[in-house]
């Protein structure tokens, strides 16, 4: 079976060319989407529809740098985010408590503007993290990278918050 | 130069066989039906020279029953048994049509939508299943043949209880569905072959009883969808209904005496009421007139700014999913180089500006936005039959709303996020939360809420035989699969024991595989016999095509099965040879059947040398630039 990386065609690595990820996940999704396969057996039907959702799931999760992060190191056996495993440096965790509150305040004054720029500011904190990682797995420093993914997952889930807020906002 | 090559008198050369596909844009309001003929796309007109054929189905005293312009035309002295606007009510419940006062149908008191009429009770598959056989026949006069199959459009917001609703329609028209086809994504392939256009486009979809809106990305024939919103109770039939209102509210006020409206002229109002709001688009009021059966004469006059005002609120019922599809795919409004405009109430010049000042740029409309859907769904049918082999055409498409599963409390789990490209298939475990539990339910959601009872229910199924064990030992994956039609099926398995389940999900409101054959052997009036000698025709035809099939993929890629596989699957062949000829449809099912699953690593290491060759076709591209 191979990996997203080696389906795709991409060196494993954390810095990949994402123009070459959408070029190559097109091309396999030509090959095997199951429009093309409409009038074919139902055993060419079967492989069709496994490999464009394979393809879709691995070009889902390269394209996304915190899930492609997790997913180097899953590759390598270790799991980003698992249940026994949640600590969070204390300066994180002040930070998170701080998005929390922003967005507590901003909900109740329904201010969707600072929304907004609390967005802006996680986005470009996430891009300097994303450097960092890249560093990390750069040097296979794959103790720091991990504590790096965990927290890239969890600015992710800020950000995904802020949006379900702003969306019940704009109701 | 190379020769010309001409075939025999009478005989065509068989690679080049023209099969017969349409596309179907079932619409709330109109339908149409399109094709592909000498490489266009055209949508084919009745015999009266129309294109549109109004969504409206009569049953009639004599039995009969009367589709489109003669129902529509009866709908005001026959409301109780003249169905329109049938769409709203597909895959759901009748606590789902929160207007049912205002519509003058006898509904039956049920859980899902039935009406009573003089032919009896039809539920909405029935009554749409009217409509598409009536396009089919359309289809089969104007191209003088059998069609092989056909795309239909859904709206993109359908669930999944109304995306089976229509399928199941469909089979009861007789139709083979070769697609259930997103409308706005049918709208950008029409659109975007039309322009050869590229880059980041919005399509607006407003039609009589549905909204959609979808942000799509055009590269080289690719149309990828990056997100999908929308409201799939908003449309046309609104607008009609708030000027109705009005009215009522006028009759209100000028009389003191006000009876309730029977069901005709509460039919007559809306249909004024429409006819109304189509005359504001080009004009600047619009006086409704017409005398109750009460005696009592109306005669009001509705200006253009009163109008906006009474629908100003359902514009900007549009916006919120729009911004929301924006969001989801990360884009602003700058980053969207054209709006399309789809369906009939785009017309509607506050709806456009609306939309321009949204977008602070004006919509494309030099496509006619009733007949855009239909077309880019004939190119769709067309491209899946193989008419064209046009490498280029991929559509990518998403799920519009989020699948899950409940969990203790009533919460909802996610499993497939909305916005995901399909087909998508996901999985996730979960546990028992008693000792020596051996059985457990399940209830698949589909919506974006926290709480279950927010979303909607599409099924629920069990899983049993789990062997005992501790709390939280079992270990039960739970998958689900969309697929290309955004259809989907869950299936359960317990990791330690294989213990498994598994459910094509058949929505709470739709039909089961026992009503429609039951509905399908009622309608035809097929005597056994006949019914048994059209299963072994389509069982030979079947099997014929497998071989054909198979023979072929053999000849072209027959290196990648060594001697021992390769005889496996001739003696496989030969067996399905000789079943033909007996008589049993059962019997050349199971060896059809048989003859499939022997060819599954087959195909799959073919799946890959092709997935490989289209790779390396791409990388030498690149070179090539």
């Amino acid at each position: 079976m191979q990996n997203f990386f080696q389906l795709l065609q991409l060196p494993q690595q954390f810095n990949i060319d994402l123009t070459k990820l959408e070029t190559n996940y097109r091309a396999i999704q030509s090959a095997s989407h199951p429009d093309r396969y409409v009038t074919a057996s139902h055993a060419e039907k079967l492989a069709a529809i496994q490999t464009a959702t394979t393809a879709n799931e691995g070009y889902k999760t390269l394209k996304n740098p915190a899930l492609r992060a997790a997913y180097l190191l899953s590759l390598q056996g270790i799991t980003a985010i698992a249940e026994t495993n949640t600590a969070m440096p204390a300066d994180f965790l002040m930070q998170q408590m701080e998005w929390r509150e922003a967005i507590e305040t901003a909900e109740n004054a329904k201010d969707i503007s600072a929304l907004d720029n609390l967005l802006g500011n996680i986005r470009a904190e996430s891009k300097n993290l994303q450097h960092l990682l890249s560093e990390q797995f750069g040097q296979h420093q794959l103790s720091d990278a991990t504590d790096s993914t965990r927290k890239l997952i969890f600015m992710e889930k800020v950000q995904a918050d802020i949006r379900d807020v702003i969306e019940e906002l704009e109701g | 130069m190379a020769l010309l090559q001409i075939s025999e008198p009478g005989q065509s050369p068989a690679p080049h066989q023209h099969k017969l596909a349409v596309g179907i844009d079932l619409g709330t309001t109109n339908s149409l039906v399109a094709t592909v003929r000498s490489g266009m796309a055209t949508v084919l007109q009745d015999a009266h020279g129309h294109a549109l054929l109004p969504s409206v189905v009569r049953y009639l005293p004599d039995g009969q029953v009367a589709v489109g312009h003669n129902a529509q035309a009866q709908q005001n002295q026959d409301p109780t048994n003249t169905i329109v606007s049938v769409k709203r009510f597909m895959g759901r419940a009748l606590e789902d049509i929160t207007d049912r006062a205002h519509i003058p149908y006898k509904f039956v008191n049920n859980t899902q939508v039935a009406i009573e009429t003089r032919a009896g009770i039809k539920n909405p598959i029935e009554i749409s299943a009217e409509i598409l056989r009536a396009l089919k026949e359309r289809a089969e006069k104007a191209l003088g043949s059998d069609l092989v199959g056909a795309v239909i459009t859904v709206p993109a917001y359908f669930d999944d209880a109304q995306r089976q609703a229509t399928k199941d329609a469909a089979k009861l028209a007789g139709l083979h569905v070769l697609r259930l086809l997103n409308e706005p994504t049918a709208a950008a392939v029409a659109y975007g072959l039309d322009n050869a256009a590229e880059g980041t486009y919005a399509i607006y979809d407003l039609g009589g009883g549905t909204f959609d809106i979808s942000i799509l990305r055009l590269t080289k024939g690719v149309f990828e969808v990056l997100s999908t919103s929308g409201d799939a109770a908003l449309g046309g039939d609104d607008f009609d209904h708030r000027i109705y209102c009005w009215v009522l509210d006028q009759i209100r006020q000028s009389s003191k005496s006000f009876v309730p409206l029977n069901e005709a002229d509460t039919r007559l109002l809306l249909t004024k009421a429409r006819q109304a709001k189509e005359w504001l688009t080009d004009n600047h009021e619009a006086q409704i007139v017409c005398k109750l059966s009460t005696g009592q004469l109306v005669d009001v006059t509705l200006d253009v700014t009163q109008f906006n005002e009474l629908t100003q609120t359902l514009v900007n019922k549009t916006l919120a999913p729009t911004r929301k599809a924006l969001r989801d795919a990360g884009l602003e409004v700058t980053d969207i180089k054209g709006v399309v405009l789809v369906g009939g109430a785009t017309r509607m010049p506050h709806v456009r500006h609306a939309v321009a000042d949204y977008f602070q740029q004006e919509p494309l409309t030099n496509l006619d936005p009733d007949k855009v859907v239909a077309l880019g769904a004939a190119i769709q049918a067309n491209a899946l039959v193989g008419n064209k082999r046009d490498e280029d055409l991929l559509l990518l498409d998403v799920t519009p709303l989020s699948l899950g599963i409940e969990t203790m409390g009533g919460l909802t789990e996610k499993i497939i996020p909305r916005n995901s490209t399909l087909p998508v298939a996901r999985a996730q475990e979960f546990t028992t939360y008693k000792d020596g539990q051996t059985a457990m339910s399940f209830h698949v959601v589909q919506g974006e809420r926290e709480l279950v009872a927010d979303n909607r229910s599409l099924a629920r199924f069990d899983l049993r035989g789990i062997p005992p064990m501790a709390a939280g030992a079992a270990r039960i994956r739970i998958t689900f699969q969309v697929d290309a039609d955004g259809l989907l099926s869950v299936s359960a398995r317990e990791q330690t024991s294989g213990v498994e389940a598994h459910v094509m999900v058949k929505p709470s409101y739709g039909l089961n595989e026992a009503e429609i054959a039951h509905m399908l052997s009622s309608s035809y009036n097929a005597a056994t016999t006949d019914k048994q000698a059209r299963a072994l025709a389509e069982a030979q035809v079947d099997a014929n095509a497998l071989i054909g099939a198979i023979q072929a993929a053999l000849t072209a890629d027959g290196h990648l099965l060594n001697d021992a596989e390769k005889h496996q699957i001739n003696a496989k062949i030969a067996a399905l040879q000789a079943s033909i000829h007996a008589a049993s449809s059962d019997a050349i099912r199971a060896d059809t059947e048989a003859l499939n699953r022997s060819t599954e690593a087959f195909a799959a290491r073919r799946m890959d040398a092709s997935v490989k060759r289209a790779l390396a076709g791409k990388n030498l591209d690149s070179i090539e630039l």
